[in-house]
């Protein structure tokens, strides 16, 4: 195991945060902010209690979430995108290291920026709605998990992308509309019986369900099988991982 | 000498159905300075690539120090050191940040005293702290060598290290280069600048169109390949040469004051000692002799001329 070069990539990702702290934390915490005053406060003053938990309070496990699910992804492809953009790939692959190795290293830096985003946006929204966490092990345990996740899948469309708007497809096209009609803003049981069966197939509803029971102890579906379908995620992502680097996917001609 | 690299037929077809290397067979020896010389597209880069493991070869294996570079390519990879054809840095990084990062990422544990040394010898110990984009074409050129060799390789490929870099760079990458393979360092290099080569390699590699054409010591390949001239300068001038010296390639300067005498440097030297005799048999006196041997240039030219 080449741990100087997992602690070679890990710094130097890490410290590529540090350099533009501006997108990477203050611009995502600014934003979940501002969904705090626009559906907390405004729209939310006017929702009733959902499920016993004010709308404010409600909304915060959701918006985690959706911050965690855009930043890893981000994070992850531009910090695998870049170099193959500028061609410092070349270091890398001539390397002495294994696919394993990198994948940790550049997928364990991009979900340590999100856990720790995700705790920032956390103690944010204390200080502006109430909040009691039931289950603090599953919270962090949701956390990681859904970090770590999404953040193999960036890695993923990082290596996929040839080109800048491929990076931002996917997030956009995909990943943020699953987001929005994920339940972060809104429990699953609001919608009419139809869409709450198609929302089933939104893989998104598992997390955001799962995480919002960490806090409140109430689910959309049961916590078990959020867990077990966060689970199916992460093998799904380690598999195309695996089967790219096995390739040599688009890293090697 | 030992081998250190292997390379056993080779060859590689790119996803564009474009053959680069067409089995290629080579040994590279323990301590030499090879020199890949070869035009534009030759597959240079390719071959270079895919020992670092950078691509993937089609067909044929290779062996660095035995390990081999695909089921041992932890073992092949930390021996090895490569600089780029292309000058790729990371902008924002520091000179000392970039230079650290590839030792670890190489596996060595951190020696900030080798990468003073390093950065001191490359003239980049005043630039440390500087981020690479703010550094000069050159300047950044050293620093993918200080990255090359952050990790004490015991094999450097410097792939057209010298292409479009200052009088003074190469001046000092020359130096660089001798220094590194008097600590046994193993260099293998591409370059179009032949005097170059013809400077530095102990061996020399032509490599046109895919295929190694040619492996030779430089001193063997002058030898054999190499065109000498004698030109003799004469005390008098001649109208035309005499008939009979007929027998011998000679050429009159345009003034008549000087003749040529082209031969191969394999002949031998008979030839000429006949050819002095006849001349002084014909009533030729001359006051000043010279020879000049053609460069490897000149071979270079020929050889991808006639391989095609
Ligand atoms: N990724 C690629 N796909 C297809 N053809 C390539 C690729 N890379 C290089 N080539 C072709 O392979 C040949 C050899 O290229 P290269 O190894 O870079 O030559 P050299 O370094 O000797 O100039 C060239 O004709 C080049 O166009
Ligand atoms: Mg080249």
């Amino acid at each position: 195991m080449n741990i100087y070069a997992i602690r070679a990539i890990y710094a130097f990702e890490m410290a590529r945060t540090a350099r533009t702290l501006m997108q990477s934390i203050i611009a995502p915490v600014i934003s979940t902010s501002l969904y705090f005053v626009v559906f907390g406060a405004a729209i939310g003053s006017r929702i009733p209690q959902v499920e016993g938990t004010s709308y404010g309070a409600f909304i915060v496990p959701g918006l985690i979430m959706l911050s965690i699910l855009t930043q890893s992804m981000s994070n992850a492809s531009f910090g695998i995108y870049f170099p193959k953009f500028t061609g410092t790939i070349y270091e890398l692959l001539s390397a002495p290291v294994s696919s394993f190795e990198v994948v940790t290293s550049y997928v364990g830096a991009a979900a340590t920026k999100s856990v720790v985003l995700g705790l920032i946006i956390l103690a944010t929204a204390a200080l502006i709605v109430p909040l009691r966490i039931e289950h603090p092990f599953w919270m962090v345990l949701f956390l990681v998990l859904t970090s770590v996740t999404f953040s193999l899948f960036g890695f993923i469309i990082g290596i996929w992308a040839d080109g800048f708007e491929k990076l931002q497809v996917i997030p956009l096209l995909i990943i943020t509309p699953l987001t929005f009609l994920g339940g972060s803003f809104y429990s699953i049981s609001m919608l009419p019986p139809f869409w709450q069966t198609v929302a089933l197939f939104n893989p998104v509803v598992y997390l955001v369900s799962g995480f919002r029971w960490s806090f409140f102890g109430l689910a959309d579906v049961s916590v078990g099988i959020s867990l077990a379908m966060t689970g199916v995620f992460l093998v799904i992502s380690l598999a195309i991982v695996a089967w790219i680097f096995r390739t040599g996917y688009r890293l090697k001609t | 000498m030992p081998s250190i690299i292997s390379v056993t037929n080779l060859s590689k077809t790119y996803a564009s159905g474009f053959q680069a290397l067409k089995n290629i067979n080579l040994d590279i020896r323990e301590g030499e300075i090879f020199a890949l010389l070869g035009p534009n597209g030759a597959g240079k880069t390719t071959l270079i690539g895919i020992v670092c493991g950078i691509v993937n070869a089609s067909t044929g294996n290779i062996k660095v120090d035995g390990h081999d570079i695909v089921t041992d390519y932890r073992a092949s990879r930390s021996l090895i050191g490569l600089v780029p054809q292309e000058l790729t840095t990371d902008a924002f990084e520091t000179v000392w940040a970039t230079a650290s990062f590839s030792r670890g990422l190489f596996g060595k544990r951190a020696d900030p005293a080798h990468i003073e040394k390093l950065l001191k010898d490359l003239s980049l110990w005043d630039k440390r702290d500087n981020m690479i984009r703010t550094l000069s074409g050159g300047m950044k050129r050293r620093v993918m060598i200080a990255k090359a060799l952050s990790h004490e390789p015991r094999i450097l490929f410097l792939d057209e290290p010298t292409a479009g870099v200052d009088v003074e760079l190469r001046r000092d990458m020359w130096r660089l280069v001798r220094s590194l393979r008097e600590s046994g360092v193993t260099i293998i290099l591409t370059t179009h600048y032949i005097d170059e080569a013809e400077e530095m390699a102990d061996r020399i590699g032509v490599i046109s169109k895919g295929e190694l054409i040619l492996v030779e010591d430089k001193a063997e390949l002058m030898r054999k390949l190499g065109r000498k001239q004698l030109t003799l300068q004469l005390q008098e001038k001649l109208e035309s040469i005499p008939s009979a010296l007929s027998a011998y390639k000679l050429e009159l300067s345009d003034n008549g004051n000087e003749l040529i005498h082209t031969y191969d440097a394999r002949e031998d030297r008979i030839g000429i000692a006949a050819l002095l005799k006849d001349l002084d048999e014909a009533g030729i006196r001359f006051k000043d002799l010279h020879t000049t041997q053609s460069s490897l240039e000149d071979i270079f030219v020929t050889l991808v001329r006639d391989g095609k």
